[in-house]
């Protein structure tokens, strides 16, 4: 079985394509009624791949209805696949007709695809949820053959990929003997990644196809002339020679780790860009239109160069891209290789990688990962179990297809792979939550939306809780988001709410490429105009930067313990690590060194983890709490992706104290109660399960909708129900999520008994770039009252009590405002060379005639 | 609890971390939108927040009042978060506040537009504003009163500090007004920059952001225009 029958094998000859293994092998696989996931780099005719047994089996024994759905992380990739596909099933006059369904899909449309489904489906995980909470689900889906889930390792391990999961337990339960193709990047953990995707939850029941490598990406190392900065994460210093290599290529994407990070580089871009060269730029926040623009004017070719986020990590595939050029350093290997896969998806020529790392630290970093590359060692975590909000979304919506029995249910769920290991008591505990809540207190049993009948089914009580439950489905949870609008023009995007609440009118700032003047908020959109005076802001957006992952970490760390592996390094680099093998010493790769010197009148620990700035920022947290416990005065924190720092008013004598493993006791407890990033997690947590009403974009609110603050909710939950369903998921997710919790719990762990300590006189080389970072965070414990007084006071000083305010007191916190992580402002050397950035973005016209996004 | 003192039409009066003001020389307390029951009419609509939101906002009022032990105790309005508030109480609760109100001599429950009628069962006179002296109590501020203390608007401000903005429920003043903080354990807030509240202060004041044992004061400066919306 090596050959493809008629017209396949003539339409494949037609192109000189041969069609590879692993499409073979799918089809092998499929024939046999297995599920079976496909890992190939991109390329590699993945997706054709994946349908292709379908198309096979359409042309031997043609039929009505639904045979295959495609279910992709992005609706653009469906509409895109859609088109593809389209081509070899006109060409060979296939029986076969391919619609999309997402949210955009029109009312007629949808009602059109009940009556007559198309025989291959492309949508996402939110849409198909929508049609399985509906009662007729079951016929729709009892004929369907196949789903096939593209980007696979996208989605695993993420809510979406939970609710796919759950999705796809009652898809099989709906049509038994249903295969399931996975498509993958590569990645670490193939095996848990095949367990996610099994019907089964057992890995072995998913045939696993590796798709060949393609060549080996070339990758190069590109510092900024002259000075190597020792802080800063924005790389701006390295913007001509962006540019030049831009100019030298055909096509380039330049990636970037913020979307502050990419207006600012996208500024200093054409700042220097006199040859007028078409750069585009790309993110998540900018208005869809213009997203969408930038990605059609990138296939047609008229850009030769686009600045991007995450937002282009995934998607679709521009043939054309010949380089990719990293800004910053890539924080994972998974992640690079992601991207450097974007350039030249022809397998067989090598794609072009350049890493521009912002600083001297990053250096190292970058190194680290290029030989990470080569090593093809992957990172990232196994996917974590499925969380309970998504589970209790999921019990609501199968109510309201079909009553259940919990037994059943209970047995269908555990089929998926994010809930093997679900327990029943979690089970029962979510089940009573969309009851009536769960509380101990059965105050609501009135007005619960389920009941159970004599037989022990539950249905769902009347329509109207049905219609609710629609309305809620999908677990992507927006951060309070206001439109940006030019006044009497287009909107063009939208930042967060919080950002918007930190400028006063006048202000100015970085956004979708123009520097803009905030006039003020009228309903629920910012308005703006062009221009505007004094220092731009940059808006920039909460847990938008990803940590260091773990294998990176052990790397650098390997890298910087072992002086015969600097040669891989640059001079001025190595004279650093000499530096500080004079001054203090080197971290070791296994334990942990700390430095603590005095300077200024106070004591700063360093403590060199690395570990990542999301563990770092809780460590900082825990770590604090102590020192003031042992009577150290601590005055702040700060958390960077390799160090934790602290300031006290007297000196840490014990420091070892202060990472030992009990600080994940009664520290982290009392933390528990006044983390923001718990609430923030509650907050998302709260809406996915369903306990407060989703925001829905555009929707204005009315007083009677207005949904209830998340934080209050928590407050009283914790005073009164300590143990409820939803703060055990709110825990749970702590461990991973935005705190890492997990990982601090392995640092102390590993470095048990190997901490080194150095007292200095002063501070050591390797500890700069950690002091000079933007950002800290001050001491919490009874933080905001403190804070409170501390501005309060500060504005009395400032005014002897004159009744004026929000200006002064700008003025006199502006100093001192500092958030870490979340406030990136412009790079000093901006300040130097600054004519109004309108003009560049005026001079950016693409060669179509659309304006530059 | 350090309250702080403030004269509103030459009265003295003192503004209460917990969100309360008391009135020492007329031995009265006041508060403002309890909104009592919140979370069953939520639960109605098909969230079910905790259950625990009435019981919590009486146990901190019942501190207060044995602080101050009034006399008459003055409830601005949206005392309930809706006219069926009042009977949705668990009996626990019901009784609860039977107790706490038994210990005050008077009761005025004023009005306000989420329970526009007396509570049923409940001793306390109803009434749609309360005068006393140079003292108006009302739901919701009249422009062109002075001496007036209402609710309605649930004012929070926001301070920027060093670790980023704190937004706080507040009490805000300008001499002729004070608007209280809402007092329920589920009421949000409004921001004082918002048109419909800052506009109350054209001159503007003083607002003074709710601590856990003191408050923050700072100016309010004067309402600026906002942005024209866009054409």
């Amino acid at each position: 079985m090596g050959t493809l029958p008629e017209p396949f094998a003539g339409w494949f000859a037609a192109r000189g394509w041969t069609p590879r293994p692993h499409q073979l092998a799918l089809w092998r696989a499929a024939r046999a009624g297995e599920s079976a996931l496909l890992i190939a780099p991109t390329g590699g005719g993945k997706t054709l791949a994946g349908f292709l047994p379908t198309l096979l089996d359409l042309h031997a024994s043609p039929r009505e209805g639904l045979h295959t759905l495609y279910v992709s992380p992005l609706k653009a990739l469906a509409v895109d696949i859609a088109r593809n596909l389209m081509d070899p099933v006109e060409q060979m006059g296939l029986p076969v007709r391919i619609e999309t369904r997402t949210g955009d899909t029109p009312q007629n449309r949808r009602a059109r695809q009940r009556e007559s489904p198309p025989q291959i489906l492309l949508t996402t995980p939110e849409s198909l949820a929508v049609l399985l909470s509906s009662p007729d689900s079951p016929e729709l889906f009892g004929g369907l053959r196949a789903v096939v889930v593209d980007e696979a390792h996208a989605m695993a391990g993420t809510k979406r990929g939970d609710q796919l999961c759950l999705l796809m337990a009652r898809l099989d339960a709906l049509a038994p003997g249903l295969r399931r193709v996975g498509l993958s990047a590569t990645v670490a953990h193939p095996d848990a990644l095949r367990a996610w995707l099994s019907p089964t939850a057992r890995a072995e029941d998913v045939r696993l196809v590796l798709g060949r490598g393609g060549a080996e990406p070339v990758m190069d190392l590109l510092l900024p002339k002259g000075h190597l900065p020792w802080g800063g994460h924005m790389g701006i210093a390295s913007a001509p020679g962006v540019l030049a290599r831009i100019a030298d290529a055909a096509v380039t994407i330049v990636f970037v780790n913020t979307r502050a990070q990419a207006e600012l580089i996208f500024a200093a871009l054409w700042r220097l860009n006199e040859g007028n060269l078409p750069i585009g730029l790309h993110h998540g926040s900018l208005q869809i239109e213009q997203r969408r623009k930038v990605e059609a004017a990138m296939s047609a070719g008229r850009l030769r160069a686009v600045v991007a986020t995450a937002s282009l990590d995934l998607g679709i595939d521009w043939g054309a891209v010949d380089q990719v050029i990293q800004v910053g350093a890539p924080k994972g290997v998974a992640r690079l290789l992601q991207r450097i896969g974007r350039a030249n998806h022809r397998m067989d020529e090598p794609s072009r990688a350049v890493l521009v790392p912002a600083n001297r630290f990053e250096v190292i970093e970058c190194v680290a990962s290029t030989e990470a590359v080569r090593a093809h060692e992957l990172d990232g975590e196994p996917p974590r179990p499925g969380g309970l909000d998504v589970l209790a979304q999921h019990l609501l919506a199968m109510a309201c297809q079909a009553p259940f029995r919990p037994d059943d249910l209970y047995a269908e769920v555990t089929r998926a792979g994010a809930y093997a290991t679900l327990s029943r008591r979690d089970f029962d505990d979510v089940l009573r939550f969309v009851e009536d809540g769960g509380y101990a207190l059965r105050a609501y049993e009135r007005f619960r939306r389920l009941f159970r009948d004599a037989e022990g089914l539950v249905h769902v009580c009347d329509l109207k809780v049905a219609r609710q439950a629609r309305m809620n489905l999908g677990t992507i949870v927006d951060t309070p988001m206001l439109k940006v609008r030019l006044r009497g023009g287009p909107v063009l995007g939208e930042v967060e709410e919080w950002f918007a609440s930190t400028l006063e009118p006048g202000h100015c700032f970085i956004f979708a490429g123009q520097t803009l003047r905030y006039e003020g908020i009228d309903a629920l959109t910012m308005v703006v105009t062009r221009g505007g005076e004094g220092e731009p802001r940059v808006p920039a957006y909460a847990g938008s930067r990803m940590p260091l992952s773990t294998n990176l970490s052990l790397r650098v760390r390997s890298i910087l313990a072992d002086p015969r592996r600097w040669r891989a390094l640059p001079e001025p680099v190595r004279d650093w690590l000499r530096l500080q093998q004079r001054r203090s010493e080197l971290p070791q790769r296994d334990g942990m060194l700390i430095e603590v010197f005095p300077r200024a009148g106070r004591w700063f620990l360093v403590a060199y983890c690395f570990e990542g700035r999301l563990a770092h920022q809780t460590l900082g947290m825990l770590v604090t709490k102590r020192m003031e416990r042992m009577g150290y005065g601590p005055m702040g924190y700060l958390g960077t992706d390799y160090v934790l720092a602290t300031w006290s008013a007297f000196e840490p004598t014990d420091p070892e104290r202060l990472f030992e493993e009990d600080i994940l006791g009664e520290e982290l407890e009392e933390w528990i109660a006044e983390s923001s990033m718990l609430r923030r997690t509650f907050r998302n947590i709260a809406t996915i399960a369903g306990l407060i009403e989703k925001n829905h974009p555009g929707a204005e609110k009315s007083g009677r909708q207005m949904s209830m603050n998340s934080d209050l909710i928590y407050d009283v939950l914790r005073r009164h129900e300590p143990d409820h369903i939803l703060l055990r998921a709110t825990r749970a997710e702590a461990a991973t999520g935005l705190t890492d919790v997990g990982r601090i719990a392995t640092l102390l762990a590993r470095v048990r008994g190997a901490i080194r300590i150095r007292r200095l006189d002063r501070v050591s080389p390797l500890a700069v770039p950690a002091l000079i970072e933007e950002g800290r965070e001050w001491v919490a414990g009874g933080a905001e009252d403190a804070l409170l007084a501390e501005a309060a006071a500060l504005v009395d000083d400032a005014t002897g009590g004159a009744e004026h305010f929000a200006d002064v007191l700008s003025e006199v916190t502006e100093g001192l405002r500092v958030r870490s992580g979340v406030v990136d402002r412009p790079r000093r050397q901006d300040r130097k060379r600054r004519p109004p950035l309108r003009r560049f973005v005026r001079s950016a016209r693409l060669p179509g005639g659309d304006a530059a996004p | 609890m350090t309250p702080a003192p403030l004269h509103l039409a030459g009265e003295r009066l003192m503004l209460d971390p917990a969100g309360v003001v008391a009135w020492p020389a007329q031995r009265t307390l006041v508060v403002s939108d309890l909104h009592l029951e919140k979370g069953s009419h939520f639960a109605a609509r098909g969230f079910f927040v905790p259950p625990y939101d009435t019981r919590e906002t009486l146990a901190k009022l019942a501190l207060a009042v044995r602080r101050y032990a009034p006399a008459r105790l003055v409830l601005l309005g949206d005392s309930f978060h809706d006219a069926g508030g009042c009977q949705r109480m668990a009996p626990a609760d019901c009784a609860a506040l039977g107790r706490l109100l038994a210990g005050v001599a008077e009761v005025v429950w004023v009005l306000g537009n989420h329970d526009p009628v007396a509570p049923v069962g409940l001793p306390g006179i109803a009434t749609e504003a309360l005068t006393d002296g140079p003292l108006t109590f009302r739901h919701e501020a009249d422009p062109r009163a002075a001496g007036e203390l209402s609710g309605h608007f649930h004012p929070k401000a926001t301070l920027p500090t060093r670790a980023g903005p704190v937004s706080r429920p507040c009490f805000a003043t300008d001499g002729r007004r004070v608007i209280l903080p809402a007092f329920g354990a589920y009421t949000g807030g409004l921001d004082m920059r918002d048109p419909a509240l800052g506009g109350l202060f054209p001159r503007g004041g003083r607002v003074f952001l709710l601590g856990a044992d003191r408050l923050f004061s700072v100016p309010l400066a004067p309402m600026r225009r906002r942005a024209e919306s866009t054409a």
